[in-house]
C-alpha cells in the first residue's frame, strides 16, 4: 500500500468486499461486488468505469445516502466520529445550484442546512470562491456564468462545512473537452491547497489516471471491481506527463481491463 | 439589469403601443372606409364617446373588477393551498388528484346556471364563479412545481440530513414558484371569463351586465365599449401578476406561458 501524499497507518477508508443488491418487481439486480480498497488520508482516488458499473452507487454508499449489502465499510478510522452529514462534500455531474440564489449564496447552502455559524460561513465563502477562481462573481446568479464556472461554484459548496471528505459524480462530465482539461488542472490545485481527501468518479480513463493518486476499475454487467491500480506519477501533475511512456501504461492496463482494446 | 431604460426595453414598449395603434387605426379605417352601419361596428370615436352617456360605468366597472379580482384571489389561495396540502400528504394527493383531473374535465362555464341556483345571484356568486374556473390551472401548475425537485439535489442535502421542512423552504417552494406563475398567469384570462359568464347569465350589475341591457337599444358603441373596459380589467390584474413575478422570480427561473 502507498500513500503518496500522507502515508497514514490506517487508511481513511477502506471497503472489503462490498456489495450492494437493488430489488425491483421481483428481480435483484447487483449494483455493487466486491468492491475492496482503500483510500488514505488527503489521497485522490479514482473510480473509472463504463455506465452502470456502479460508480454511482459506490459513492452513495460511502456518502451515507443508503446501506450496503454485504462486505465491511469502514471510514476515518477506528474511534473516529466521522458523520457523513459533516464530513461530506458531494459534487455531482450537473452543477445543481438554485437558480434563484445568487453564486455567494448557492455556496452557503451547507452552511443554512447544518446551521453553522452564518458570519463566519460568508467569510468561508469568499474564501472558497477566490479560491476556486470565482472572485468577483459573488452576486451573480447561475446563469450569468458559464459551465465551467458553475462547476466551480459547486466544488466551493462542497467545501464551504469543512468536509473531510469530497465525493464527486463524474463532475466535468458535462463540460466541453478543453474546459474539462482545465478543470483537471484546477481539480489538481484544489485538492492540494484544501487538502481534502477525494473519491472522483469517471469514465474518462485518462482523466482517471492524471488525477488519481490511485485508480479503482469498476466493470459493468455484473457489477464487480477488476483492480486497483497505484498510480506513480510525480505530483504536481503537468499536462505533458499524459505523453509519458509511464501513462500511456497506465491507461493501457486500464483499458485492457475494461475489454476495450 | 442596472438602473434606467435599455434599449431594448424601451423598444418593447414602444412595439407593444404601436401594435395595439394599428388595430385602433384598421378599426377606423374599416369603420370609415367599409361605410358599416353604426349599430353593425361603432367607429373608435363614437365607442370612447359613449363613456359620456348616462350608463353607470364606474359603479359597474367596480363590481366587474371586484369580482374578477376576488374570484381570481381565491384562486390564487386555494389553488396554491391545495397544491401544498397534495404535496406534504402523498395520500391526500393519490385520493383527490384523480378527482381533479374529471374536475377540470367539466365544462364549467356550464356550471354557471347551477351555482346561481345555489347561491343566489350576485357579486359573491359571480366571484365562486370566476374562481371555479380559474384554480385548476394554479393547482395544477403548481403541483407540479413542487414535484420537480431535482432528484440529485435531494440526494445533496440528504447527506446532510437535511429536515423536510428545510428541503420545502430552501429547495421546492423557490423552485416551485415560476411554475406557481406560470398557472396564474393562465388563470388570468379564466377569471375574466367567469366573472363575465356570471354576469351574463344572471346579474343586476357589471359590465357585461350592462352589455345585455345595451344590446337591447342597439347601443353598440356601448357594449363595444364595456368589451374594452373588462378587457383592460384583466390587463391589469395580468400586468400586477407579472410585475410580483419580476420581483419574487429570479429571471433565467421564468416559465414563459403567453
Amino acid at each position: 500500500m502507498t500513500g503518496p501524499t500522507t502515508a497514514a497507518a490506517e487508511p481513511f477508508i477502506r471497503l472489503d468486499g462490498v456489495s450492494k443488491v437493488f430489488r425491483a418487481r421481483r428481480q435483484e439486480f447487483l449494483a455493487v461486488s466486491d468492491a475492496t480498497f482503500d483510500v488514505n488520508e488527503g489521497e485522490l482516488v479514482s473510480l473509472v468505469g463504463p455506465s452502470g458499473c456502479g460508480k454511482t452507487t459506490l459513492l452513495k454508499i460511502i456518502a451515507g445516502l443508503f446501506p450496503h449489502d454485504g462486505g465491511t465499510l469502514a471510514i476515518g478510522g477506528a474511534g473516529s466520529d466521522f458523520d457523513p452529514a459533516r464530513d461530506v462534500g458531494m459534487v455531482f455531474q450537473q452543477p445543481l445550484l438554485l437558480k434563484w440564489r445568487r453564486v455567494l449564496e448557492n455556496v452557503l447552502l451547507p452552511a443554512e442546512i447544518l446551521g453553522l455559524p452564518m458570519g463566519e460561513a460568508r467569510e468561508r465563502a469568499n474564501g472558497l470562491l477566490d479560491m476556486v477562481g470565482l472572485a468577483g462573481h459573488e452576486q451573480k446568479y447561475p446563469y450569468e456564468l458559464s459551465g465551467g464556472m458553475q462547476q466551480r461554484a459547486a466544488i466551493a459548496r462542497s467545501l464551504i462545512h469543512d468536509p473531510r471528505l469530497i465525493l464527486m459524480d463524474e463532475p466535468f462530465g458535462a463540460l466541453d473537452a478543453l474546459t474539462r482539461e482545465r478543470m483537471n488542472l484546477e481539480l489538481l490545485r484544489i485538492w492540494k491547497q484544501s487538502r481534502k481527501t477525494i473519491l472522483f468518479v469517471t469514465h474518462g480513463i485518462a482523466e482517471a489516471v492524471f488525477l488519481g493518486t490511485k485508480v479503482v476499475v469498476l466493470t459493468a454487467g455484473p457489477a464487480r471491481m477488476a483492480d486497483r491500480i497505484d498510480i506513480d506519477l510525480p505530483q504536481p501533475r503537468t499536462l505533458d506527463m499524459k505523453t509519458h511512456e509511464q501513462f500511456g501504461s497506465y491507461t493501457r492496463r486500464i483499458y485492457h481491463l475494461l475489454g476495450v482494446e | 439589469m442596472g438602473p434606467g431604460l435599455s434599449a431594448q426595453t424601451i423598444w418593447r414598449w414602444t412595439a407593444i403601443v404601436l401594435v395595439h395603434l394599428a388595430v385602433v387605426l384598421i378599426w377606423y379605417l374599416a369603420v370609415k372606409v367599409g361605410k358599416v352601419p353604426k349599430f353593425v361596428l361603432a367607429s373608435p370615436g363614437d365607442t370612447v364617446l359613449s363613456l359620456f352617456d348616462t350608463y353607470p360605468w364606474f359603479h359597474n366597472t367596480m363590481v366587474t373588477t371586484a369580482e374578477i379580482f376576488g374570484g381570481y384571489f381565491l384562486a390564487v389561495v386555494v389553488g396554491v393551498g391545495l397544491a401544498l396540502l397534495f404535496s406534504w400528504f402523498r395520500t391526500v394527493e393519490n385520493l383527490l388528484m384523480p378527482l381533479v383531473v374529471s374536475l377540470n374535465m367539466i365544462p364549467k362555464v356550464a356550471l354557471g346556471p347551477l351555482i346561481i341556483v345555489w347561491f343566489d345571484y350576485g357579486i359573491q356568486t359571480n366571484i365562486i364563479i370566476a374562481f371555479s374556473i380559474s384554480f385548476l390551472p394554479i393547482l395544477i401548475t403548481t403541483a407540479r412545481g413542487l414535484r420537480e425537485v431535482e432528484p440529485d439535489l435531494v440526494d445533496l442535502v440528504r447527506i446532510m440530513r437535511a429536515t423536510r421542512r428545510q428541503v420545502f423552504v430552501k429547495i421546492q417552494l423557490p423552485g416551485s414558484l415560476p411554475y406557481i406563475f406560470s398557472g396564474m398567469k393562465v388563470a388570468v384570462v379564466l377569471a375574466v371569463a367567469g366573472a363575465v359568464v356570471g354576469e351574463i347569465i344572471a346579474s343586476d350589475s357589471g359590465l357585461a351586465y350592462l352589455i345585455g341591457q345595451v344590446q337591447v337599444t342597439l347601443d353598440t358603441a356601448a357594449m363595444m365599449m364595456a368589451v374594452i373596459l373588462i378587457t383592460l380589467v384583466g390587463v391589469v390584474l395580468y400586468l400586477i401578476v407579472l410585475g410580483l413575478e419580476r420581483l419574487v422570480v429570479v429571471r433565467d427561473a421564468r416559465v414563459e406561458t403567453v
